[in-house]
């Protein structure tokens, strides 16, 4: 096991340094760079530009700044913005909470929805339920986010008055971030003074609702069609008749021997979807203003701040690569062959 | 009476105007303590018919018959809830291949247990007392180390073991046996036979067993069903039946056994497959392959009629009439 353990970690070498190596390059490749832009389109004079690029050692030949870059990251300095000079590090962590409280809520609805509707789907195979669950997936899969998140807002917020359009709490609270995530922060604000925050759970729960489901979309249509076939292998697993045999109730024979079973190959799923959710992220905290890492990164490029963008996208990188890990663990507890496995 | 009473039973599948019948016209008794063999060709029905009594066959296959009873009850009247009070309690099954009859995530305890906890609401330390006398019942060692084992940790012997010792668990009336050691090596095979003729005796049950091999029915079984293509072919004492057989069919199945084609050069066989959903005769079944075909049998269908030994369905028996059996009481 602990073979096994240094041997995953060894391979994450390689993979973190072909991130640092890509973020790197490709923000270069944009054209212009951070002083031209924050000059916008005013003139500038040669003399100064080339004064500031040097203050920030962004005169340097390339190979010389990534390996500055590269020395910085092993003495676990993130560098600061080069725009509002605060340390990327802080600005990361004030932010992801927001972040993390979106994704967990579209992880949470694409899991119980999309669990559901695969387990369905499986058991009434071939009823109109299973063709327009597998119909409405496929759909969803296919929907691009943005234009699903304007769908959303148009009708739900617009036409409807529902939910809020954008951000995470109406203005006219004034609640101070202790967790970060709003839901909780709204909450302990409400308990902790209820005439001047009556209502801002709800509303913080309101603010949440569409950009979770926009987020979930694809994950929800991804865990449910592999929920359903995956179910429909297992149903015919010799392991099921005899459950059957020994008459157990079908209730007891779907969630107790089917489903975990099953599970196994969802939850690779699941794990790939964090990724999703960090892409899917970018856009619907864009689309819905959500003050996230996906929405400051988005920000850092279009300001060419090097550093955010360098940095922040291996932050990212890195939970993603940690949250796949930590599945592959959890298939051990789901499947007692690979926890016996020598 | 008997224990359990198939008259007329059918197993369709597929559409409705034109079905495929798996199991057609299907008679069959068991008494109680009695051990009764089926056998035929794959494809011929055997593995249907128990499924259809455990209530296993889901839509689009459909279950009809004029009687099927087990124990005084009515099974084709019971609600699916108290039909399943009885499959897993009173009737239990066996099946073919132990590796992948025992649900993976679960310890093999877990497994035992849940019949216990369900059927006779068994719990704490007595549940655990009855799954390890179970274990030791079916002759598992280290019966105690082996509750927590999972069933990729045992042996396919182990498995089938585990599995029997679930099957017994309710004390059933029946037990279905269906082709339970064909998945096993050799020496296996014996060991799991023995274990299963003993519990037969020691827990007076009846026991149904499903094989390809002839030579265990002879040994084992009171009495024998032939079966080809969903139908009865013959039905039978063992071992007057192995003696004198009446169907052609058995016949050639006796034939077929390599020890009676000793000295030949080649082994002896009934040349063609069993008919298919399309390729079904009008006449009788076997009529295709059958060295005896006469006109008659292309004809007409023969009905089971009783026969020397018990019942035959043929048109021309090769033993033509009942003969005269010394003291023991002919089969239905």
């Amino acid at each position: 096991m602990l073979l096994f353990l240094f041997r995953r970690l060894s391979v994450l070498i390689p993979t973190f340094l072909g991130v640092t190596l890509l973020t790197f390059g490709l923000i270069r490749m944009i054209p212009g760079d951070p002083i031209e832009v924050m000059v916008g389109e005013r003139t500038l004079d040669p003399a100064m530009h080339a004064a500031a690029m040097h203050r920030l050692g962004l005169d340097k030949p390339l190979p010389a700044q990534y390996f500055d870059y590269l020395t910085n990251l092993l003495h676990g300095n993130f560098g600061e913005s080069l725009i509002t000079r605060d340390s990327v590090w802080h600005e990361f962590t004030t932010l992801f909470p927001a972040t993390l409280e979106l994704a967990t809520a579209a992880m949470i609805f694409a899991v119980v929805v999309g669990l559901l509707a695969g387990v369905i789907a499986a058991i009434k195979r071939g009823s109109i339920f299973d063709h327009g669950v597998m119909g409405i997936s496929l759909t969803g899969f296919s929907m691009p986010i943005f234009w699903w998140g304007l769908i959303l807002i148009m009708f739900f917020s617009v036409k409807l008055g529902w939910t809020p359009v954008s951000g995470r709490l109406d203005l006219a609270y004034d609640i101070t971030p202790r967790t970060g995530f709003m839901l909780i922060d709204s909450w302990l604000a409400e308990r902790a003074d209820p005439s001047a925050n009556a209502g801002a759970f709800v509303d913080a729960l309101k603010h949440l609702i569409l950009p979770a489901i926009v987020l979930g979309t694809i994950p929800l249509a991804v865990i449910a069609r592999m929920t359903r076939s995956s179910m429909l292998e297992v149903l015919r697993e010799d392991y099921v008749r005899t459950a059957r045999a020994k008459g157990l109730s079908p209730a007891r024979v779907i969630f107790i021997h089917t489903l975990r079973n099953a599970l196994i190959p969802v939850l690779t799923v699941v794990g790939l979807q964090v990724g999703t959710l960090m892409g899917g992220a970018v856009l619907t905290e864009t689309i819905f203003s959500w003050p996230g890492i996906g929405k400051w990164l988005i920000d850092a490029i279009a300001r060419r701040d090097y550093p955010v963008v360098q940095n922040g996208i291996l932050i990212v990188a890195t939970l993603i690569i940690v949250v796949n890990f930590i599945v592959d663990i959890l298939y051990g507890i789901a499947n007692p062959r690979i926890r016996h496995a020598k | 009476m008997s224990l359990l009473t198939i008259k007329n039973l059918s197993v369709a599948f597929g559409n409705p105007a034109n079905p495929f019948r798996a199991v057609e016209n299907m008679d069959l008794t068991v008494n109680q303590g009695e051990i009764v063999g089926i056998v035929g060709e794959s494809g011929s029905g055997k593995s249907v018919t128990m499924m259809a009594l455990m209530g296993l066959i889901d839509a689009p296959g459909r279950v009809t018959a004029d009687e099927l009873s087990f124990d005084g009850k009515n099974l084709l009247k019971l609600s699916a809830r108290e039909r399943r009070k009885i499959v897993g309690k009173d009737i239990a099954m066996i099946f073919q291949d132990p590796m992948t009859s025992l649900n993976p995530s679960y310890t093999v305890g877990y497994q035992i247990m849940e019949v216990l906890k369900v059927h006779q609401g068994l719990r704490g330390a007595k549940l655990k007392q009855r799954a390890l006398e179970l274990m030791e019942m079916v002759e598992i060692p280290a019966a105690k180390s082996r509750l927590d084992a999972y069933p990729h940790q045992l042996s396919g012997g182990m498995s089938q073991r585990v599995v029997i010792a679930m099957a017994i668990a309710c004390n059933p009336k029946l037990l279905i046996a269906d082709e339970p050691t064909t998945a096993l090596d050799v020496t296996i095979q014996a060991q799991i036979m023995d274990l299963l003729v003993n519990l037969q005796k020691s827990q007076n049950m009846a026991l149904i067993m499903i094989t390809h091999d002839l030579a265990v029915v002879a040994e084992m079984a009171d009495r024998v069903a032939v079966m080809y293509a969903g139908q009865v072919a013959e039905l039978g004492r063992v071992p007057e039946l192995f003696r004198q057989p009446a169907h052609p069919y058995t016949e050639a199945l006796l034939a077929s056994i390599p020890e009676h084609s000793k000295g030949a050069e080649r082994l002896s066989t009934l040349p063609g497959i069993v008919p298919g959903q399309y390729d079904r005769p009008s006449g009788c079944l076997l009529s295709p392959r059958c060295p005896y075909v006469q006109e008659r049998c292309r004809a007409e269908r023969p009905q089971l009629t009783p026969s020397a030994n018990g019942s035959v369905r043929c048109h021309f028996p090769l033993i033509a009439q009942p003969v005269e059996i010394r003291d023991r009481k002919v089969a239905q």
